[in-house]
């Protein structure tokens, strides 16, 4: 936290409207960097569901994405040149925000290639989801990282302004997730999909994690630890049940295999930004030369958020 | 005669307005309570926004607290004066602000008339409700609670504790037997008048003013006293969770409760905008005779209650994760493990996908990849055959393979040669039928052609490893059903043995085998048995065969199957 407080100087607002945030507002928060073309369909993805306010810091983006994002009534702005790697990620700006602005409010974090689905999302806007939530006393929420990928090369369709990007990356693997309890932080850690079976099938242990907690009732108490994938108190991070029943949850649906790919993992890994030395990136730039193909025979199509209940990657629990 | 609603109000005030306006536009009286913890400025708009309503009225302001007294007195106040202003009123309606009215008044007001004498509550004597939240049920009517429970719920528990110790029994008024039920009633004026007019109320009113929760027992005991007809059941929807919240209705449940047939449901989210727009749009009776018909939203609450407290059996994601033992079904089906018939029969896996109509792997857990059926190298749920990957963890992967192919049978061939890392798991499973053929991991090492140096120190590695397997298949904690046949003893009647193993994956089918695999060649068998012992090793598993090759069945016809009558 004090983390936070320090590494709070190296962000400069760019355009600051939290004074209109009101006391009930849903809040969202994202780190980005050259995000231009991904952004009007994110926001619009968003305000549909019901977030009222977007609190987004941007990393030094020379594509427009600061001055586009600068324009809209509904986000505050803040940027930095900073590292991304020295403020942990982009975490440590998270948590500042989070302390300043999201204390008291149902606040959610995401990247901006992830769409967040839960529950009847298709039929109730997230505030049913929060005062639901709230009845139950429930402080946080979880969303399994979904990956999805398009069938053939991934920079085979290219991705224009605007377009949903699940109309491209329409397929996921639905069962080849491990999951294993940290009984520190006791959260999840959840494990599989096509980047372990493509890019970690000889090295298991280092694929990326894919649990994370994104919707929280925040408290300028809390903090995320790393990433999304896990919260202090500790208590934040008991989002299921192990006495066998099932506690509601959702996922993000996470984008990111879509055109253009491999030009973003060439500049993301001249960076050396990334996390444990970029090792994700690497083995992207690997496979990716390669034109890999993430789809199988076996692979499904994205339909909605019941087809991901029905095969278990997700949970109304007693919501219904 | 018509029918009369008293409405409790603490939030969502706007849609209490809404509501009260259709129930008093469709002709019904209305009388509303608000909390006297609602401020001013809300109290005041909600009271102007009703006031060109000359049936609506605003009874005495009570500070409402879950639990306590207060919701009675509230209830009784409205109760008062809506008998007292409205003498038409045959009925009284008990309804919360977040009450929304399914069908017309006139439907209602229909319904009611044509049971002019019913009281519409639920009740229920102490010994057989089943829903009471924090075991105390009886003892609601026989302790003191001065506590809050919401606000001081240590204190609470604490003193409820002290009181048991003590053995401490409060005095039930004579003629009161104490019931319970749904706070939203529905009562004949008659009752409901001699309930409010009984010169004994002062000892019952202070009697309940100190049970807990008297909101579901004071009308519900006092109504066994007075009503000559009770039909236990409420007249408003309400489903309750395991937890004791109700649920809540959304837009998505509009069909739901139009086929319901309901009168009231509750609780309605308030941001439900369709639901309130479509049914506070329906001014003009429906089908009065329609009698309340909710089972398919009870099935739908139901089952999501038995979602959040039993699961999906085998089920590991994100927000179920149970601890060792409190699975609720460790895997999600049925499954069964060959140990030892694919060494000693050629082309098993085809025959068995042949007579079990089930999808046959090879070895799922050899050392150097997962053999899925047919040789592939990906399978359901996009699991890959790396052995890598599987061994990460190797239960996840026996457990993902079981329930992403819900719906059809999965088999595998298992053996000492391959990872033993989910022996425990399997032993413990009741949906693993395990089928052992010791000692068979021995034929092959008897058709290799390595050097009898390397084949001892194998077949030694394999007997270890397959004695401390089948030692956990026959330790006290097996849960699989689990059958082991030494070598020896399976392949003198192979016929019926696997007739019983594959009744049991497809008891439905009444086809006999016809033929069982072929055997592979056995002749020298029992020579290299006693070549193994001669080096010094003393093969323990596959039963006694004879050293020159006695009447071993498979000779006589090995280059044809078994033909069963």
């Amino acid at each position: 936290m004090l983390r936070a407080l320090r590494k709070r100087h190296g962000l400069h607002s760019v355009a600051r409207r939290t004074d209109a945030i009101k006391p009930s507002d849903i809040l969202l928060f994202a780190t980005l960097r050259n995000e231009r073309v991904r952004l009007p369909y994110f926001l619009r993805y968003y305000r549909e569901l019901g977030i009222n306010h977007f609190l987004i810091v941007d990393n030094d983006s020379d594509d427009g994405s600061r001055e586009w994002l600068a324009e809209q009534k509904d986000v505050s702005v803040w940027t930095t040149s900073a590292s991304y790697k020295g403020s942990r990620y982009g975490i440590d700006w998270m948590n500042w925000l989070l302390m300043r602005y999201g204390h008291k409010h149902w606040t959610l974090v995401v990247d901006p290639d992830e769409f967040f689905v839960y529950p009847f999302s298709d039929t109730r806007p997230i505030r049913a989801l929060t005062d639901w939530l709230d009845t139950y006393e429930m402080r946080s929420f979880p969303a399994m990282l979904l990956d999805l990928y398009p069938k053939g090369p991934i920079d085979a369709q290219p991705y224009r302004e605007g377009q949903n990007p699940l109309e491209i990356a329409q397929w996921f693997d639905s069962g080849n997730y491990t999951i294993s309890r940290n009984w520190y932080f006791n959260n999840l850690w959840i494990q599989g999909g096509p980047r372990a079976r493509m890019f970690f099938s000889d090295d298991p242990y280092n694929a990326p994690s894919l649990n994370k907690i994104p919707l929280v009732k925040w408290n300028r108490r809390y903090a995320y630890v790393s990433s999304t994938h896990m919260l202090l108190p500790r208590g934040l991070n008991m989002v299921y049940d192990d006495w066998g029943g099932e506690k509601v949850s959702g996922c993000l649906l996470h984008a990111k295999f879509i055109a253009p790919l491999t030009a973003k993992v060439e500049e993301e890994l001249a960076r050396q930004e990334h996390f444990a030395g970029s090792r994700e990136y690497i083995a992207y730039a690997e496979q990716l030369s390669t034109e890999p193909d993430l789809w199988c025979k076996w692979s499904e199509k994205y339909i909605n958020w019941r087809q991901l209940e029905i095969l278990g990657l997700m949970s109304k629990g007693n919501w219904a | 005669m018509s029918v009369g609603f008293v409405m409790m109000c603490h939030t969502a005030l706007d849609r209490a307005a809404q509501v009260a306006r259709f129930w008093a536009e469709g002709g019904a009286p209305v009388v509303i309570h608000v909390d006297r913890r609602v401020d001013k400025l809300s109290f005041d708009t909600f009271t102007a926004s009703v006031s060109d309503l000359a049936n609506v009225s605003f009874s005495r302001r009570f500070k409402c607290e879950w639990g306590t007294w207060s919701l009675v007195a509230a209830a009784q106040a409205g109760a008062e004066q809506m008998l007292a202003r409205h003498g038409d009123v045959g009925h009284v309606f008990l309804a919360s602000g977040s009450c929304l009215p399914l069908r017309p008044v006139q439907d209602l007001a229909a319904y009611l008339a044509a049971r002019p004498t019913t009281d519409f509550i639920e009740s229920v004597t102490t010994a057989d409700v089943g829903w009471t939240i924090g075991g105390l049920d009886e003892e609601r009517f026989t302790l003191h609670f001065p506590f809050s429970w919401k606000r001081r719920r240590r204190l609470f528990d604490r003193y409820v504790e002290l009181q048991r110790r003590l053995k401490f029994r409060r005095k039930i008024p004579a003629g009161i037997l104490p019931h319970m039920g749904s706070q939203w009633w529905c009562l004949s004026r008659r009752t409901l008048a001699s309930i409010l007019q009984d010169p004994d109320r002062e000892v019952y009113d202070d009697y309940f003013s100190k049970v807990w929760i008297p909101d579901e027992s004071y009308f519900q005991s006092l109504t066994r006293l007075y009503s000559t007809n009770v039909e236990s059941r409420s007249l408003t929807l309400s489903k309750f969770d395991f937890q004791g919240k109700p649920h809540l209705f959304y837009d998505d449940h509009l069909q739901l409760l139009r086929r319901s047939n309901c009168f009231v449901a509750r609780k309605i989210w308030p941001r439900a905008d369709r639901l309130y727009a479509t049914f506070l749009a329906q001014r003009s009776p429906v089908d009065a005779k329609a009698e309340p018909d909710p089972v398919k939203i009870d099935r739908l609450f139901s089952k999501a209650v038995e979602r959040r407290t039993n699961g999906r059996p085998g089920l590991y994601m994100q927000s179920r994760f149970p601890h060792r033992d409190r699975e609720n079904g460790k895997t999600s089906a049925p499954y069964s493990v060959f140990q030892g018939f694919d060494d000693l029969f050629e082309n098993f896996d085809g025959w068995l996908a042949k007579y079990a109509g089930a999808r046959v792997h090879g070895h799922l857990f050899a050392p150097e990849r997962a053999e899925f059926s047919g040789g592939e190298s990906i399978f359901s749920g996009c699991l890959t055959d790396s052995a890598k990957l599987r061994d990460y963890n190797s239960q996840a992967f026996l457990t993902n393979l079981i329930w992403n192919a819900r719906g059809e049978r999965q088999c595998f061939q298992f053996s000492p040669r391959d990872s033993q890392a989910c022996n425990w798991f399997l032993a413990t499973d009741p949906n693993a039928q395990i089928s052992v053929i010791s000692g068979a991991w021995a034929v092959p090492l008897f058709h290799s052609s390595e050097s009898f140096a390397v084949t001892r120190r194998e077949a030694a590695r394999l007997q270890k490893i397959e004695l401390d397997q089948i030692s956990i298949l026959r330790s006290m904690y097996v849960k699989a059903r689990v059958r082991i046949w030494t070598m020896a003893d399976f392949i003198e009647n192979p016929m019926e043995l696997l007739q019983t193993v594959i009744d049991e994956i497809s008891p439905r089918s009444t086809r006999r085998l016809t033929e069982v695999p072929r055997l592979v060649d056995l002749s020298g068998f029992g020579q290299f048995l006693q070549n193994l012992k001669n080096q010094g090793m003393q093969p323990r598993l596959m039963g006694d065969f004879p050293v020159d090759d006695g009447p071993l069945p498979s000779n006589a016809q090995r280059d044809r199957p078994y033909i069963v009558r």
